[in-house]
């Protein structure tokens, strides 16, 4: 599955009601972890369809940082029936997050 | 078996490999979390000499390509252990690798305060980087505790952002650049407490306010959004510790041709014991362990 860009309009519609669980990477274009994260975001994307992944940018979206109290970034935030049940903050290799998805 | 296996992709390590493949020897870099080290944490590079401007992540990226193209293989694994020997081991949590020198480029990286619930403020409220996280603190009340450059830079930056910048000094004076400091005094809203320490995080969901306490026993509670960390860094050398001489404070110790107390084995970058430590340093350094293991190599 490709990741989808969210914003406050989407928000609800594709992580709160969503049936599978969602990571939501919080990010934004001057961060260089985000940068680098990204392709590690977009393997595990291509690779599995028992969660999606999103992206929130930050700057455009920090009414959703706030609410979710994301004050460093990347922030990956793992929401399961609209609740947050994980996060991870920083650059974190993929087999972590990984096992962060799988723990739960 | 590889000629040279270098621990770390930052620029130093990725330095080294550039050097040593154009030398033809058959390079391994092996690296546990992302290529570019701390370099991409930074936003724009501003003193490397003829390239005013490139973001770290830039930086980064093209010196990781450099180095992959040249020829260096680059693989994502975490070093656990070095092992000494007429062929030296590199044992990853993955494989073991073999090769006739080792380049140690493995860094450092942030120390915490070390207070109870600092993970659980991790991006909510505690920062170890004001340059990254600074811009979520727009108009806020901010905290910076350290004595260093980086304390200093971190408060300069979080001036024009924060509304109010409290700077916390365990002493009573800043072991940090003169110009920074003055920049510092001349800005209204930065506050300086000296001759004290942070000794709680107060929150429930974030961060509300801080605990500090004076060298005389006197608590106060702060209130702040934001709590930027900058107390130093600590080196990484779990992996060599019991192998490699080390200074009192963990670093390795090395001449000025970056040979470490073991025949064969190299370091380059910020674990090297050194005052400066600069991206221009660390390649500078890469160079150097390269250029001293090709000799060590050939000459054996």
């Amino acid at each position: 599955m490709e990741i989808v860009n969210v914003n406050k309009e989407n928000f609800k519609e594709e992580v709160i009601n969503s049936q599978i669980p969602v990571l939501a990477d919080f990010n934004a274009d001057w961060c260089g972890p985000c940068r680098m994260l990204r392709p590690v975001l977009d393997e595990l994307a291509s690779e599995h369809n028992d969660f999606k992944i999103v992206s929130i940018n930050v700057d455009d979206e920090d009414e959703l940082a706030r609410e979710y109290f994301v004050s460093s970034i990347p922030c990956l935030v793992l929401f399961k029936n609209g609740e947050e049940v994980n996060r991870s903050v920083g650059l974190k290799p993929k087999d972590e997050i990984e096992s962060m998805l799988g723990g739960n | 078996m590889y000629d040279v296996i270098i621990v770390g992709a930052g620029p130093a390590g990725l330095t080294s490999a550039i050097y040593a493949v154009r030398a033809m020897k058959k390079v391994l870099v092996l690296e546990k979390l992302n290529y570019g080290g701390q370099i991409i944490n930074t936003l724009n590079i501003e003193n490397y000499p003829a390239s005013p401007n490139v973001s770290g992540f830039d930086f980064a990226t093209k010196l990781y390509n450099q180095a992959k193209d040249l020829g260096a293989i680059v693989k994502f694994e975490n070093v656990i252990q070095i092992k000494n020997g007429n062929i030296k081991s590199v044992i990853t949590s993955k494989n073991t690798y073999e090769a006739k020198s080792i380049i140690l480029a493995t860094g450092s990286q942030n120390r915490k305060l070390g207070l109870e619930n600092e993970d659980n403020f991790s991006s909510k409220g505690v920062s170890y980087c004001a340059t990254c996280d600074g811009a979520f603190y727009k108009g806020k009340d901010v905290a910076v505790v350290g004595g260093g450059n980086t304390a200093l830079e971190d408060a300069l930056y979080l001036a024009d952002i924060a509304k109010n910048v409290y700077l916390i000094h365990r002493r009573d004076e800043f072991r940090g650049d003169a110009a920074t400091f003055n920049n510092l005094k001349s800005k209204d809203n930065v506050k300086f407490i000296y001759n004290s320490n942070v000794t709680k995080l107060i929150g429930d969901d974030k961060l509300e306010a801080i605990e500090i306490t004076n060298n005389d026993g006197n608590k106060e509670n702060i209130l702040v959004s934001g709590l930027f960390v900058a107390v130093g860094r600590i080196p990484l050398n779990d992996s060599f510790n019991e192998l490699i001489k080390l200074d009192s404070a963990g670093y390795i110790k090395a001449c000025e041709d970056c040979h470490t107390n073991i025949p064969g084995i190299f370091v380059a970058g910020d674990i090297r014991s050194k005052d400066v430590r600069q991206l221009v340093t660390a390649v500078s350094d890469g160079a150097v362990a390269a250029t001293s293991a090709i000799k060590f190599i050939n000459e054996k």
